[in-house]
């Protein structure tokens, strides 16, 4: 199944790109997702404590189950205001 | 001539109560917009955050904002549920800038209304506290001789201590 990757902040900065699009094998989590993602990307990582997750734009665990067409995203601790 | 375009009327209608925007903020078409419905309220407070042209002994030269822009509004909305579990008669607005922001720029304004004033604070001070803990936007600071993304709280709304924590701020 497919699934749209959005990172922001640093993490878009280290990833060279906001918007990914990749292939996960199901069933996928979150985890599976991120877990590839750093496979890829190994600099990614530094963020695994920290990060905030998202399914379909609603704050989800890293256990949460990913569908085909979700949209996952990586966020680094916020700072707005 | 259209009653809305009245010469000195200023057109309130459409303001929203939540935003995430590139636009300048315009606190006081957000004032009136609560203020409008507020024949009960007795008190209205309302709090900016402006970019400040130092930071942690760095002299700033502009912020850029970043949103994940849906989440961002469902966080915002979330914070004015539970003030409203906290302070049930208060009604809060806030609108949060993104984009390039230039030093004294206001980059968050928040109003709170309700029939007496310390609601009113208390509210306005708790929405403040919670947009840093769980709204997903960043700072991209760019200062002289560099630039830095600002990271601050690990978002994560179901976190009791640090919603108790922002609630005994506001309280405070």
């Amino acid at each position: 199944m497919r699934v749209t990757v959005r990172l922001f902040a640093r993490l878009r900065d280290l990833a060279g790109s906001g918007e990914l699009v990749r292939d996960v094998a199901t069933p996928a989590t979150v985890e599976t997702v991120w877990r590839s993602l750093v496979a890829e990307m190994p600099d990614l990582h530094v963020y695994e404590r920290t990060m905030s997750v998202a399914v379909n734009a609603d704050y989800a665990k890293m256990s949460a189950k990913v569908n085909d067409g979700d949209e996952v995203a990586f966020l680094p601790p916020v700072s707005g205001g | 001539m259209d009653q809305n375009e009245r010469p000195g009327s200023v057109a309130t209608r459409g303001v929203p109560l939540v935003a995430v925007t590139a636009d300048p903020l315009d606190l006081l078409a957000l004032t009136q917009e609560l203020a409008a419905s507020a024949s009960a309220d007795g008190a209205v407070t309302s709090f900016a955050g402006l970019v400040r042209n130092h930071n942690q002994g760095r002299r700033v030269s502009y912020l850029e904002y970043e949103a994940y822009e849906p989440l961002a509004v469902r966080a915002l909305n979330l914070i004015i549920e539970e003030s409203r579990a906290l302070w049930p008669t208060a009604r809060l607005g806030v609108h949060h800038r993104i984009g390039r922001l230039e030093i004294g720029d206001a980059s968050i304004i928040i109003v709170a209304a309700s029939p007496h004033r310390g609601e009113a604070f208390a509210a306005c001070r708790y929405m403040i506290e919670r947009v840093k803990q769980i709204v997903p936007i960043w700072k991209h600071e760019h200062f002289e001789g560099g630039d830095v993304w600002l990271e601050g709280a690990t978002a994560d709304p179901a976190d009791e201590a640090a919603r108790e924590t922002a609630r005994r701020i506001a309280c405070a």
